[in-house]
């Protein structure tokens, strides 16, 4: 993106170091991305995909353990996607066991909840009262909004990752909706 | 209490979750514990050095040979030994049965918790744990300290010296006052040798 237009002195004295400081990126590109950011995080937490336990993992997040949140987003989706492939599995068996069933959407609704994946919850908990009637129609229709709702939330964390990397290790991203 | 304020306690977390583990472990170390974690109960009852019983006293605590663990906080639900397994071989041991147990599950079945502060837990969390519920562990592991340095008095002095004109309070080398010693009539001075749960007159 050429910002030339809107450089100042001031930065083109600092543009002898603007490939090695984020500090020193053009301040239109840096508030957008923040910007992209806000939005995003607001985004995530208005659509319901996040609630406040991922404002607790952001809380634990410093200087020790500068990459936390994204870490532990890596082995959730690391744990729900073998979980997700697991349920696949056990649903098209045949006859089909309704409490192994059950016993792996419970997994995996204990690790949504440990990353505040709200709406992937309320999915499972759907899902686990289908299994509960062995309603098959019934946990077909809430695995499909399971998935997509696991493949939903794994793009937008994706991008906020991404967007955070590109914002800088010194930006902390803003409560969500504030 | 004579515990330092500001010592680092050590906690021994529990859970066959690796994620689970890697929030536990940033949880307890936000709030200045130092921390080992296992993925199972059985690797747990390794660092804990649990052994079989002892018969014969010995004058110096075995924790002292060991990683010595002020707390250990389990997850309920693991495949082989459970929080609870695990919660019952612990107080079960006469070397570990002091140290303070908390469990973690995701579920809030009133049975399960019940059975497991019963069975000796101090506390039972509900997960996802927060930050907050890291204050709840300070408490227990200063209680089930303060208890252990006292039996460490005990244990160290091997001996407790009455005599027949016993004030009751702290004369004795050691300091641990037995309600049932300070009240024996005894002429002159007898001598106890005592461990953890049994006292025998030499």
């Amino acid at each position: 993106m050429a910002l030339a237009s809107h450089r100042h002195i001031s930065s083109c004295l600092c543009s002898i170091h603007s490939s090695l400081c984020y500090s020193t990126r053009p301040e239109m590109e840096r508030s957008s991305l923040q910007r992209q950011l806000a939005n995003l995080k607001k985004s995530l937490f208005d659509q319901g995909n996040l609630d406040e336990q991922f404002d607790q993992l952001e809380e634990l997040q410093d200087d020790a353990s500068p990459n936390f949140v994204e870490e532990v987003v890596t082995l959730f989706f690391r744990d729900s996607s073998r979980l997700v492939a697991n349920i696949e599995q056990a649903i098209e068996k045949s006859p089909r066991d309704y409490g192994s069933l059950d016993a792996l959407v419970h997994q995996l609704k204990d690790s949504a909840s440990s990353i505040g994946a709200a709406k992937m919850m309320k999915e499972c908990t759907v899902f686990r009262e289908y299994c509960d009637k062995r309603n098959l129609e019934g946990c077909l229709r809430s695995f499909q909004k399971v998935k997509k709702e696991h493949s939903t939330l794994r793009l937008k964390l994706e991008n906020y990752f991404q967007l955070l990397r590109q914002v800088g290790p010194a930006e902390k991203a803003t409560r969500s909706g504030n | 209490m004579a515990v330092d304020a500001g010592a680092q306690f050590h906690v021994l977390a529990v859970d066959d979750s690796l994620m689970d583990r890697k929030l536990i472990e940033r949880l307890l170390k936000t709030s200045s514990f130092h921390v080992t974690t296992v993925d199972s109960g059985s690797k747990a009852l390794e660092v804990l050095g649990l052994r079989e019983d002892q018969v014969t006293p010995s004058a110096v605590s075995p924790e002292h040979n060991e990683i010595e663990v002020n707390l250990v906080i389990t997850d309920y639900c693991m495949p082989g030994m459970t929080g609870y397994d695990l919660l019952k071989k612990i107080k079960g041991s006469s070397s570990l049965k002091d140290i303070p147990v908390v469990v973690m599950s995701s579920e809030n079945v009133p049975s399960r918790i019940n059975r497991c502060l019963e069975g000796g837990a101090e506390e039972f969390f509900l997960k996802p744990v927060q930050l907050s519920d890291m204050k709840r562990l300070r408490p227990h592991i200063l209680k089930g300290r303060s208890k252990d340095q006292q039996l460490q008095r005990e244990e160290n002095s091997n001996t407790i010296i009455i005599s027949s004109s016993s004030s009751g309070s702290g004369s004795g080398s050691g300091g641990s006052k037995r309600k049932a010693m300070d009240e024996e009539p005894s002429p002159g001075r007898t001598r106890l040798r005592f461990s953890a749960g049994s006292l025998t007159m030499l």
